[in-house]
């Protein structure tokens, strides 16, 4: 692990690993939240935050940490960080944290930031850590931000409702109404709606990672078929 | 060989101790210097809330902390202690607002407050939480419509008992078709808080002096 491939390290947080719908780690806050693409996207930054700085620590303290207590640590570190990050939102930045404050202890959590924290910060440098954090976490929000927006349309007909908490009374004017008149269509908003967004989302990144698969490149095709198996 | 591997445990051992010493005194450190601007702004968003509700024309003490604990009350459906928040003008009582529960919504529990002017008007209610169902029960909630301020004015004088009720059971109170059962609730709720309130008005102030006394 001496060169650094950050072209991969983007790839594998926003597509080929992504953490929403590859891995499907942290999935309890993710179904939770995705009702709507404010709190998705809310969730989304909270845990970019959180997983950029917690595997900044985790590679800044990596020789540091014995390979029998790294668990125990990693989460102690995490911890942590949660909670000091909570709280120092709250002290703050109060009108930020009144939007994501509730997303925050959510992140303690999340099983991701413990996977990258053992899968790669504790391997790699702290630059790389930071990009490898913020990566999987940026493609963890677009995930919560596409799922939240099919529920937003499907259960209530809307598009950004709850945006002026973040922004403000006026920005209650952004809020679009996708469908006018619409009396709402409960099973998306609930729980059930979750995962069969999710389960739609899974299935149309298949179906795309396939057709790319398909299209003749023959002389890379026995190569690509080992690199997968 | 046997103390080759005690001699690692400790070391194990010594190194989680010094992570976890460091991580607490870090959320110590955290926790002091955070401690007094969050307890500001948890207070501000108090008095926010009040401020919806009790207008802040109407009480000149510090309503925050003019507070006393009230044990359970059956009447307020409040299964542990809540706090009752009194408004004083120029040393005068002029309303109070109580927290009390509604235990029957759809859901189960609907949490809000209550203020009441000392003549015994409703000076506005807010729901503080509760689990209905989004989308169809929620519109209790002022995020969700205004219904909660139907309250807004009402009192034991203007409506007699049995008209406290929502207009599906002959009683004064809109709700939204489908959804009756957590409004219901609601009116309920209010009215046997207000009957709480006129039968133990004298009693909640004078708990008041009490307090000041300390």
């Amino acid at each position: 692990m001496s060169t650094v491939n950050y072209k991969e390290i983007v790839w594998n947080g926003l597509w080929k690993n992504n953490a929403g719908i590859v891995a499907l780690l942290g999935l309890c806050p993710l179904l939770a939240v995705s009702t709507s693409v404010v709190n998705g996207v809310g969730l989304g930054i909270a845990t970019i935050m959180v997983m950029t700085c917690s595997n900044a620590i985790v590679s800044l303290v990596r020789q540091w940490v014995p390979g029998e207590i790294r668990i125990p640590v990693y989460i102690l570190i995490i911890a942590v960080l949660v909670t000091v990050i909570d709280l120092a939102m709250n002290a703050y930045v109060q009108a930020l944290y009144l939007v994501l404050g509730i997303f925050v202890p959510l992140i303690v959590v999340n099983c991701n930031v413990l996977g990258r924290a053992e899968a790669f910060a504790s391997k790699n440098p702290v630059f790389p850590a930071m990009v490898d954090g913020f990566m999987v976490g940026l493609g963890l929000t677009l995930i919560l931000a596409v799922l939240g927006g099919m529920r937003e349309i499907l259960g209530k007909g809307t598009l950004l409702s709850g945006i002026d908490l973040a922004f403000g009374a006026s920005a209650k004017a952004w809020v679009i109404t996708v469908i006018p008149d619409y009396h709402g269509f409960l099973l998306a908003i609930l729980p059930p709606g979750a995962f069969i967004g999710l389960g739609l989302l899974i299935a149309g990144k298949n179906w795309l990672d396939q057709r790319q698969r398909a299209k003749p490149q023959p002389l890379h095709v026995p190569e690509a078929s080992a690199m997968t198996a | 060989m046997s103390s080759g591997y005690f001699r690692h445990s400790v070391k194990l051992a010594l190194v989680l101790a010094a992570f976890a010493l460091v991580g607490t005194s870090l959320l110590a450190l955290t926790y002091d210097a955070t401690k007094g601007i969050i307890a500001a702004s948890e207070k501000r968003a108090k008095l926010a809330l009040i401020a919806q509700i009790l207008p802040p024309e109407l009480y000149d003490n510090d309503i925050i902390s003019d507070a006393v604990s009230l044990p359970p009350q059956a009447e307020l459906g409040t299964s542990e202690a809540t706090l009752t928040y009194r408004a004083l003008k120029d040393g005068k009582p002029s309303g109070a607002v109580l927290e009390a529960v509604a235990p029957d919504g759809y859901a189960g529990k609907i949490k809000m407050l209550i203020a009441i002017r000392a003549n015994g008007e409703i000076s506005g209610v807010r729901v503080v939480s509760h689990k209905e169902t989004p989308g169809l029960g929620d519109y209790i909630d002022i995020a969700k419509s205004n219904w909660i301020k139907i309250f807004d004015g009402t009192s034991l004088e203007k409506y007699p008992s049995n008209e406290w009720k929502v207009k599906k059971d002959g009683g004064r109170f809109d709700s939204v078709a489908g959804a009756t059962i957590t409004p219901r609730a609601m009116v309920k709720a209010v009215h046997k808080a207000l009957i709480y309130f006129s039968a133990n008005r004298e009693k909640i102030f004078s708990l008041q002096a009490k307090e000041q006394a300390k």
